[in-house]
């Protein structure tokens, strides 16, 4: 007689940028890493979860022959590789799976690519850049390898909170504002459930995007959806909106090797890093800044639609937040310039 | 020579900033700006406009130039603009659907 084998289900709920994602293990020792790895970013709330990822572990080596990483859609569902993994995600169903070896940097290869498509479509963004707060405010530091995303974030002083010193997540929201003269309150995405195909949330963007052309497929029954909000209470045309944009803390970390802040604020500027002999901030045009900031945009799709959506927040980008650039030298004064 | 009709592919996203007009090809995202003129030619071109009436009602009467010469170099900016596979040409004019594009003041 065979003793029935008990197999036990590990559920790690990893929330970045408000869009919590469930991923599940039969190993604990991967579970135990992720939540070592995600720390502050691992919620207890697994029914929040926006998707599920189920992990099939395999011993280290290749995954697939993929030498840069490959994202495309097929047949509905989105199709990820890189030689360390292999997954797969069906934005209808809201579930997917990745085949990978134990290795951290292959989930975390997973997980920026996941938020990369769901951004896409929400007005949002990732982008090679430090992040902190200051003062409430969000100020991104951009900039490829060696302009001092890391530098910068050293010489942070102890009243600034850092988002991130690698990946920075971008987001764009709405302020409600009522046309008498009253408090603002914000619409932020992350709170509007209405579901789209491809994220499963749907922001309350006034401006018209186009319907996604995911087709209708038959999902299996899921763990329950956390409840709707009265569309009403969101209905654009109630409101002027104002739309501006918010930065989320991340745990993709740079050489700091030091997980971000789960928080998130207003953005109040971006700065394109360069180094030289002394600290100034110089102004640009908003096609200049348009120029950099998608050369610093971590996309990788090869999806005419959602280039063409992120195309066009990075334009509401430049027009709605300051973006300038900073010369600093390493030097902790300059942050005498920011904030 | 036979006229030329102009019209943006559906496959690009576009957007002026400070006056310079901002296309990107959402099939490589190639980015592109234009210059003064070359706006002026891309926002003319409905698909229905040969270039040569672009170049004698928005080009010349703005700009001193000579027309002949005017009408050559814009054929040629338009004629690079559809190698790079962000607008389209015909001798014909271009129906809508064709010239649709996802762009934005």
């Amino acid at each position: 007689m065979t003793l029935p084998t008990l197999i036990s289900i590990h559920d790690v709920t990893i929330n970045i940028g408000a869009m919590p994602i469930l991923v599940r293990t039969d190993s604990p020792e991967f579970a135990q890493m992720l939540e070592d790895r995600y720390g502050k970013f691992v919620t207890a709330d697994a029914a929040a979860a926006v998707m599920e990822l189920e992990i099939e572990l395999i011993p280290p080596g290749r995954v697939c022959d993929a030498e840069d990483v490959s994202v495309r859609r097929e047949a509905g569902r989105w199709v990820m590789e890189r030689g360390d993994f292999r997954a797969e995600w069906d934005p209808q169903c809201r579930r997917g799976w990745v085949r990978q070896s134990a290795s951290p940097y292959a989930i975390d290869g997973v997980l920026r690519i996941l938020h990369s498509l769901i951004l896409a479509r929400q007005g949002g963004f990732l982008a090679h850049a430090a992040s902190a707060v200051r003062n409430g405010r969000a100020f991104l530091f951009c900039g490829v390898s060696g302009a001092g995303k890391t530098t910068i974030s050293r010489l942070a002083p102890p009243d600034v909170v850092l988002l991130t010193d690698e990946i920075s997540y971008v987001r764009g929201f709405r302020i409600q504002d009522s046309g008498f003269g009253g408090p603002k309150s914000e619409v932020r995405s992350p709170h509007s459930q209405a579901r789209t195909p491809d994220s499963g949330i749907q922001i309350t963007d006034s401006e018209s995007r186009p319907p996604s052309s995911e087709p209708e497929t038959q999902c299996p029954a899921r763990s329950p959806q956390p409840p709707a909000p009265d569309p009403s209470s969101l209905a654009p045309d109630t409101w002027h909106l104002t739309p501006a944009f918010e930065a989320f803390g991340t745990p993709f970390a740079g050489e700091l090797a030091r997980v971000g802040e789960n928080l998130r604020a207003p953005l109040a500027a971006l700065y394109l890093l360069a180094q030289g002999p002394e600290n100034r901030i110089e102004p640009m045009s908003e096609a200049e800044a348009a120029r950099e900031l998608l050369q610093n945009i971590l996309f990788f799709a090869r999806d005419e639609e959602l280039v063409g959506m992120i195309f066009q927040t990075v334009c509401d980008f430049v027009r709605r937040v300051p973006v300038r650039r900073l010369v600093f030298t390493p030097d902790a004064r300059v942050w005498e310039l920011i904030g | 020579m036979s006229p030329l009709y102009l019209a943006h592919s559906k496959e690009i996203a576009a957007r002026v900033l400070d006056g310079e007009m901002m296309i990107m090809s959402a099939r490589d995202s190639t980015l592109f700006s234009l210059n003064e003129l070359g706006t002026i030619i891309w926002q003319a071109a409905d698909g229905a406009t040969s270039l040569e009436e672009i170049v004698a009602q928005k080009i010349c009467p703005e700009f001193d130039v000579e027309p002949t010469e005017a009408l050559k170099d814009a054929e040629a900016f338009v004629r690079e603009l559809a190698e790079h596979g962000i607008m389209l040409l015909s001798d014909q004019p271009i129906a809508p659907p064709a010239a649709a594009s996802k762009e934005r003041a």
